[in-house]
């Protein structure tokens, strides 16, 4: 299996549905709206001479200033034919929702909560889409990109009552 | 439609608390000695046997994704070092391949050899820890001292290339910290020729242990079909009879050239774990062989690219020349540009698939760094695993999936 015979084959099993398909670095890319998401990666997944029966990586890009803003790139991995392939989907942040992986692969799970837990991309009837990494209490989404990087200031005798009068757990 | 699930915290204690439960809620960590590091379960337990466990994660989140968007590609390499902190050189290697994927530069093989032969030496030290920690939750004390003197051999090592026991970063992009020293030969040398016989002595305490084999064999398997769908990878996956290591199915830094064998399990239990990971050492030393007979054979050379864009001139040029001395401040201070695009690699490290996804905008730093974490992936599978079985057999099940808690979070 290589790019070539696999853009082709899903060419033909989808020829309105993928959105663009390019190669870069030896690795194929292939950009498709999220309405075809499930259908698409259960294709790969279970058609015989493809067997792309392995998630290997999911996880969400903020692209900040681009529409959509976010995307949501997942990596498939073919045993049978020793062969990797990456499927991105647009998410626009107006409507930042994509059908969820978990119906076909229980791995995508934490790594779809761990999407929504940074970056706000809601995953359609995801079954428990909580924060994970995150407390449950944070507000906001961590690696968007409007988010500044955080600093924790240490606080000494000198300065530690003003620290601790923004702190939460103070104030509880 | 699948039926495998991985529970919520929220999914056990919310029905135990409305109170028509018959069973119990028990909190077993963030601080249990027993979950190698800040991993927090949620049981549901009736008596003594697991009937639903949740972990929870996210003690030691440190944000290092995030952090490494703000330093430029070189300087991010420190940071990868702090996530599965018990086999830096592998994170390293994962990271430094995605960036050099993406610059599309070429690597001497001298410099690929050492990444060889130091990742494998990692993954011995690695499942030394594992071998260790695992034998001493099942109250085989000695294991764990005799694996630590010969994991300290391999710190050592370390130590002797970059400076640093642990936190290495001693693999940059565009090849090597700094050129190996004169007395590291000789030294791994000594280590690869008695480490074997140190296999055997592990072996002569646990294989045919009856109490090793009374809490391990048959202890929490997993089939084929399941590990896969929760994408197991590692020693874990490889247990249940898949065949997938990265290095024999996408090789990278040179691998389809080495003389080894993927050890295979069958039936997926604590057993299999374990027969697994101590084959995996042996060929860890077949490989760190064959890669130091390479090196003896190869003698001194290159230890970065030549891509001048990449790495600064050499020292002997700085003090001869105006130009060579702006270069290596530029590469410094503002770093090199990496061309748009993104990349995923993945590399086998002791605990499974390590993928690094990279995307570049063109700049001097990594607009988005994704870590596929394997601890992080593996821990899902610890729900399915554990239903059904006693506490203990969970204690001993933690300690053979191997998470190190510093990836899961990172």
């Amino acid at each position: 299996m290589d790019n070539v015979i696999l853009s082709q084959r899903l060419r033909e099993a989808f020829p309105q549905a993928l959105t663009s398909m390019s190669e870069f670095r030896g690795e194929l890319q292939v950009v498709l709206p999220r309405e075809h998401l499930v259908a698409v990666a259960q294709f790969l997944r279970d058609t015989p001479e493809l067997r792309y029966v392995y998630l290997e990586n999911l996880c969400g890009v903020d692209y900040l200033g681009r529409e959509p803003r976010f995307e949501v790139v997942y990596h498939l991995l073919s045993l049978s034919n020793r062969h990797r392939v990456c499927l991105k989907v647009g998410v626009p942040e107006a409507d930042p929702t994509v059908p969820t992986l978990t119906v076909l692969w229980p791995t995508a799970n934490w790594q779809e909560r761990e999407a929504y837990d940074m970056f706000g991309i809601i995953f359609r009837n995801h079954p428990s889409l909580e924060r994970i990494l995150m407390p449950e209490d944070w507000e906001g989404h961590p690696q968007r990109k409007d988010v500044p990087l955080g600093y924790e200031e240490v606080a000494f005798t000198f300065n530690q009552d003003a620290i601790y009068a923004q702190k939460h757990f103070v104030r509880e | 439609m699948t039926t495998l699930t991985v529970p919520s915290p929220r999914e056990i204690t919310e029905p135990a608390r409305s109170g028509n439960k018959e069973t119990m809620v028990l909190n077993m960590g963030p601080h249990h000695p027993s979950t190698h590091g800040v991993l927090r379960l949620v049981l549901e337990l009736d008596g003594e046997v697991v009937v639903n466990v949740a972990p929870d994660v996210g003690y030691l989140h440190t944000g290092i994704e995030k952090t490494m968007e703000s330093k430029t590609y070189q300087k991010a390499v420190v940071l990868t070092d702090r996530t599965d902190y018990l086999a830096p050189l592998s994170n390293n290697l994962s990271y430094v391949l995605a960036v050099e994927k993406l610059l599309d530069c070429e690597i001497p093989v001298r410099v690929q050899t050492i990444r060889v032969l130091l990742t494998e030496l990692t993954r011995i030290g690695s499942h030394l820890v594992w071998l260790g920690t695992h034998a001493l939750d099942l109250a085989a004390m000695s294991v764990f001292l005799y694996a630590f003197r010969e994991r300290e051999e391999i710190l050592d090592i370390f130590e002797l290339v970059s400076g640093a026991r642990m936190m290495t970063s001693y693999f940059r992009v565009g090849g090597l910290a700094y050129d190996l020293t004169d007395d590291f030969l000789p030294t791994v040398k000594h280590f690869l020729d008695h480490m074997s016989d140190h296999i055997d002595e592990y072996e002569d305490l646990l294989t045919r242990n009856p109490l090793w084999l009374e809490r391990s064999v048959d202890v929490a398997p997993i089939s084929a079909e399941d590990a896969i769908a929760y994408g197991l990878s590692g020693a874990n996956l490889r247990a249940c009879g898949v065949n997938l290591d990265m290095r024999k199915l996408i090789p990278y830094s040179g691998y389809e050239t080495y003389d080894f064998d993927v050890p295979i399990g069958k039936n997926g239990d604590n057993y299999d774990r374990y027969l697994v990971r101590i084959a995996e050492m042996r060929q860890s030393l077949r490989i760190a062989q064959q890669a130091h007979q390479r090196l003896v054979d190869m003698g001194p050379g290159p230890y970065v690219t030549a891509d001048r864009k990449i790495v600064p001139p050499p020292k002997h040029e700085i003090t001869h020349s105006m130009e060579s001395l702006i270069h290596h401040f530029k590469l410094w201070t503002e770093g090199f540009k990496v061309p748009r695009g993104d990349a995923y690699v993945g590399i086998e490290s002791p605990r499974g698939i390590l993928g690094t996804y990279l995307v570049s905008d063109g700049g001097p730093k990594p607009y988005r760094v994704h870590f596929r974490a394997p601890s992080f992936i593996n821990l899902q599978a610890l729900p399915h695993m554990a239903r059904g079985r006693l506490v203990a057999d969970l204690v001993a099940l933690i300690a053979s999936l191997d998470p190190v808690l510093g990836e899961v979070d990172r």
